[in-house]
């Protein structure tokens, strides 16, 4: 089950932020701020799943963005991680060749398309 | 500013998010900010109405505002407002902001329900969807009792669009999930497993979801699941690439619903019928086919997707533990993915192996691939790859391969990672010691250890060693030899002085034999590393000093001339000086014979599972790694170690006999209370009882000193002679305890405190702590009249022979009571064996002249020794049937003296002592438990089944037990609470 998603450039400036667990504010900040830094101090030749408290992240970077979705451990890692593209496609086939600045502007859209997300269905990013 | 590229672009929108990033400053953006807010509200305010575009825009920017980080507080009605609009975009946005915004405020909830209610009516897909998601999104518990019961209709209901079926059974996921108790089950559920032959893929998907959780608490409603699952499996993997169009995937068919599917078939046994088993051992071999055949696309994702079906089923496998063939076939795919360039694929490779390696048809094929693992340990780049491969190693070690896996784990050791380190020194101490065929390759094992990462030894480790090593007398010598020869390193890590220390005062008769390694010689080595070492491990070595006295007497002038010195016995450390005050006095007032007693070779150790274990287990455990739950400990655990570990304090009460002084002596009265050998295990028990707080402070050692003191007057008693308390009068110094006696023990058999008895002079409370085979009891007696009572003498008697079967330590209590006030008693109480009758507590004292004398029974019963024990239900039946003699059974019908409450049951069945064990008793109205009691010459395993009966109002009670009497004892003592 997914317990998060975190869109983050790699200053650390989030671009989306979807959470499937009650988390506050607080905590929220807290766990952004370590994703960020146990996700970006990885090279390409490390694996895409970090261990992550009692979850793992599996992640991928595109361009200068990194997608992150926060699982349980036993959770399909390689399932994840092509939803992750998936995900990226949709976003590329919607805006035309995506950009970050797409995610800041159209943030009203990116947020709808992600909305159903909770558990990696293969159509549910289709945009409406 | 790159083009809004749908036609429901909003351009003041694009504006504003244009203004706030090129602000140079956080007050510009704040001011800008400031600025809109203004802007909108009077917008909101105004005269004129705003028609749907402008006042989705503004709640739009309202919304972007708060996603920067900015409190909002209006525009909620305007959003509301939003939800009845009948354009799309609108709607949406006005869903968007309530999704965003309602944790911070509740009380939009009641306003948008109505509209919810609208939209999930309206017979319009695109809305029900929204009002959908906008549910699932909230997801809180006031969402939940408003709509609960209504989606399992939408979901079911024949002339439901798929696109709304597919967000119903998400949105109901999530509720389910978020409050269990609010989704009914009734027979809809049915239905819900029929989607699953569903035409369209994504309700399937959404479905398989769904179904997985549900199936959780009630496997039994929806196994029907199974079959249908495995035909949906079998048409997707033995379509062709081009079948499914729309959820095809880089040419793999379905990918992401075929792992669902797998995994739902993993809440499950393999299926019974043979037709659904052998299509579906058609599946998976088809899958395992497939990953042998060349790849239809060079693109990562295409293998991807494959692989991530690959993993599924291997998992499907491994679960189902029943098909040897596809379990090797399983392995051999791994193994070719542990040579893989995917780092990926490496990883998860020996992930999967890892569960592979307990399953006993594929350990053999595991155990073929070491060399590449070995590899992987030596040559991988990412930290948690080889972290994986030390998991694997670690799971494939046997008898066969243990020396080999060791000591690569130990070369790895030094250069691995500091984050994994110190559970690679947990797991090298587990195999050397669970396959050390000689012992002395297990010393060497551990010392080695140290030497390499002694930072990461952790003290389960070093104890652990010193265990083994005083339990085989076989391996002491070598074990004296090799860490002689380990101290002579220059530098030396503190851990192997500590070893060094204990086995040398423990062994180092020995290897006194060798001139290189005579007595002088050791204590010079030793001393050379003192100076250097933290208190605890200088503490440590004062007790080696002390041992050294006794072992070697030609040393005993040096070691004074140590302990003599002002650095010593004026330490500032209190623990240091004590030790060096109580060493000097004992080795310069007590005789050899006494000095031989005290300071004897330590017993061997109970075996009980390795403290190294258990702590791996807690690393490992849920908690593990987690920043939040690192305060979260497994209070057991402690049970486990805590009685093993020879810690440092034990060190200097070592032996048997020094308990005797600690235990059985009555100190002088002006001494802080006694304390017993275990001490310091008993410390933090009663950390928390205000009462104690006064008699906390001494430590073992302590009573060494009280005890060489010149005795008291009143306690004539010698040191070590007499283990009885002297100042116990004879049985037949007292009256026979007083008729309610019986009735008052039985109160205390399931709860540790309370008032013990009670007349018009006075009370007796009860205050009490027990831990494995220890225990300390308070008794308060508090005088209840306004006159002083005088010769106040509370005493215990063992009837018969019980003091052999259990100790009791008394302190004397002040001899006048004033009237009104308490004095309190301490007893330490050590079980040594079984035993039936409780030991007595006489009580006399004069009262306005006349001799008063009472006779109760101490609640003791053997049950205070219990210590719970946790097990599965099959292991219950193993050991149930193992204990089938009839002696070892006892049984009682009776009936019930109170009102038959399952809650008040279980409450005292937990106060009795053992566990109670869930899903055991096929009748869920039985309690059953378990535990074991923890004497200091033998442990008695307990199992116990209650079956209440509430028309007859009768109980069922059986015991089964390792002993006879114990078996029929506790019957009786647990018959009387019901």
């Amino acid at each position: 089950m997914i317990r998060f998603i975190l869109i983050q450039n790699r200053a650390g400036k989030t671009r989306l932020a979807k959470w499937y667990m009650q988390f506050d504010d607080d905590e929220k900040q807290k766990l952004i701020e370590e994703v960020h830094a146990v996700v970006t101090v990885r090279d390409a030749k490390h694996t895409n799943f970090v261990e992550f408290r009692n979850f793992k992240i599996i992640y991928r970077r595109y361009a200068g963005l990194y997608f992150c979705i926060c699982v349980d451990v036993n959770d399909n890692n390689l399932a994840y991680l092509e939803a992750i593209h998936n995900f990226v496609e949709v976003l590329n086939e919607y805006f035309h060749n995506v950009c970050e600045l797409d995610l800041v502007f159209n943030f009203y859209k990116v947020k709808e398309n992600t909305s159903s997300g909770q558990t990696g269905q293969s159509h549910v990013f289709a945009v409406p | 500013m790159p083009a809004v590229s749908k036609g429901d672009g909003m351009r003041g929108l694009a504006v504003f998010i244009s203004d706030i990033r090129n602000c140079k400053s956080k007050e510009a953006e704040i001011k800008r900010i400031n600025k809109e807010l203004a802007n909108i509200r009077s917008k909101f305010k105004g005269d004129k109405a705003l028609d749907g575009y402008s006042k989705k825009k503004y709640v739009c920017k309202l919304l972007f505002i708060f996603l920067l980080g900015h409190d909002i507080d209006f525009g909620h009605m305007e959003a509301v407002n939003l939800l009845s609009s009948n354009k799309y975009t609108e709607k949406q946005i006005g869903y968007l902001f309530i999704s965003v915004l309602v944790n911070s405020n509740s009380e939009l909830i009641r306003l948008i329900n109505n509209a919810i209610k609208n939209d999930l009516a309206s017979r319009n897909p695109t809305f029900m969807c929204l009002a959908l998601h906008c549910i699932a999104n909230v997801g809180s518990r006031e969402m939940g009792e408003a709509f609960a019961a209504d989606i399992p209709r939408i979901l079911v209901a024949g002339d439901s669009m798929d696109s709304v079926k597919q967000s119903a059974a998400l949105c109901l996921l999530r509720l389910y999930k978020a409050s269990p108790d609010l989704v009914p089950m009734g027979e809809w559920t049915a239905r819900v497993v029929h989607l699953l032959n569903d035409q369209h893929m994504g309700v399937v998907t959404a479905a398989v979801s769904l179904i997985t959780c549900l199936c959780k608490k009630n496997p039994d409603d929806f196994k029907t699941c199974v079959s249908l699952a495995v035909s949906r499996l079998s048409r997707i993997v033995s379509s062709a690439s081009t079948d499914l169009q729309d959820y095809t995937y880089y040419f793999v068919p379905a990918p992401w619903l075929s792992v669902k599917l797998l995994r739902l078939l993993q809440c499950y046994p393999p299926p019974e019928d043979a037709a659904v088993k052998g299509r579906l051992v058609e599946c998976l071999e088809t899958v395992l086919n497939k990953a042998q055949e060349p790849p239809k696309s060079k693109k990562v994702q295409h293998s991807n997707a494959k692989n991530a079906i690959l993993f599924e089923t291997i998992s499907l496998i491994i679960h189902y533990d029943s098909e040897p063939n596809l379990l090797v076939r399983a392995c051999n795919q791994l193994g070719q993915f542990l040579q893989h360039r995917e780092t990926n694929l490496r990883y998860l490779a020996l992930e999967s192996m890892c569960t592979l390696a307990s399953s006993e048809f594929s350990h053999e094929a595991v155990k073929t691939h070491i060399d590449t693992v070995i590899n992987a340990l030596k040559t991988e780049r990412d930290v948690s790859v080889r972290q994986r491969a030390a998991d694997l190693l670690y799971a494939m070690c046997d008898r066969s391969n243990a020396k080999q896996i060791v000591s690569e784990m130990l070369r790895y050791l030094e250069t691995a990672d500091y984050a994994i380190r110190e559970e690679i020194v947990l797991k090298v101490a587990i195999l050397a010691e669970k396959y050390a065929v000689d012992y002395s390759w297990y010393v060497d094992t551990i010392l080695n250890l140290i030497r390499i990462a002694g930072d990461y030894v952790s003290e389960e480790v070093w104890y652990r060693v010193l265990q083994i090593v005083t339990n085989r007398d076989d391996v002491q010598g070598y074990a004296a030899k090799t860490v002689f020869e380990a101290l002579q390193a220059p530098a030396c890590h503190e851990n192997m002085v500590k070893v060094g220390g204990y086995i040398l005062g423990e062994f180092g008769n020995l290897i006194a034999g060798d001139p290189r390694s005579s007595p002088p010689v050791q204590f010079s080595l030793l001393h050379s590393k003192f100076h250097l070492c933290s208190v605890a491990t200088r503490a440590l070595l004062l007790s080696t000093y002390i041992k050294f006295i006794n072992l070697f007497p030609e040393t005993k002038a040096t070691i004074q001339g140590v302990l003599r010195a002002g650095s010593q016995l004026r330490n500032a450390d209190v623990e240091l000086q004590q030790r060096a005050v109580e060493y000097l006095t004992l080795s310069s007032v007590a005789s050899t014979d006494v000095l031989a007693t005290v300071l004897e070779e330590m017993p061997p150790f109970p075996e009980r599972e390795s403290s190294i274990l258990a702590k791996l287990k807690r690393k490992k455990g849920p908690g593990a790694g987690s920043a939040l739950d690192d305060s979260r400990r497994d209070p057991s655990s402690h049970d486990i170690n805590g009685g093993v570990e020879p810690t440092p304090s034990t060190v200097s009460t070592p032996s048997p006999s020094a308990d005797l002084l600690g235990l059985r002596a009555a100190p002088p009265p002006a001494a802080p209370p006694a304390p017993s050998g275990a001490g310091n295990l008993l410390v933090d028990v009663f950390s928390d009882s205000p009462a104690t707080q006064p008699g906390l402070g001494p430590s073992p050692e302590e009573a060494f000193l009280s005890e060489l003191e010149p005795p008291a007057p009143e306690s004539p008693m010698a040191l070590l002679a007499d283990p009885a308390p002297a100042a116990d009068p004879g049985p037949e110094d007292i009256g026979p305890p007083i008729p309610e006696a019986d009735e008052l023990l039985n109160k205390f058999v399931c709860r540790n405190n309370g008032v013990l008895f009670e007349n018009q002079l006075l009370q007796i409370g009860v205050k009490s702590e027990f831990r494995q085979n220890l225990g300390r009891m308070y008794l308060f007696y508090g005088n209840k009249t306004s006159v002083q009572f005088q010769n106040f003498s509370p005493t215990v008697v063992h009837p018969g022979d019980l003091q052999t079967h259990l100790a009791v330590q008394t302190k004397r209590v002040a001899s006048q009571v004033d009237g009104g006030a308490q004095v309190q008693q301490v007893l330490n109480i050590e079980c040594l064996r079984d035993f039936l009758t409780p030991p007595l507590l006489s009580v006399r004292f004069r009262y306005g002249g006349a001799p008063q004398s009472l006779t109760l029974k101490l609640p003791v019963t053997i049950n205070k020794f219990f210590q719970p024990t946790e097990m599965a239900a099959q292991d219950f039946f193993q050991r149930w049937k193992q204990l089938s003699l009839p002696q070892q059974e006892a049984q009682k019908i009776f009936k019930a003296n109170h009102p038959m409450d399952a809650e008040v049951t279980k409450a005292k069945l937990l106060g009795f002592g053992s566990a109670l064990l869930d899903n055991v008793d096929p009748n869920p109205e039985n309690f059953v438990g378990a535990g074991i009691i923890q004497t200091k010459a033998l442990q008695v395993g307990c199992l116990l089944r209650l079956e209440p009966n509430a028309q007859a109002q009768m109980y069922r009670l059986t015991l089964r037990t390792s002993k006879e009497p114990v078996s029929r004892h506790l019957c009786e003592l647990l018959a009387q609470q019901f």
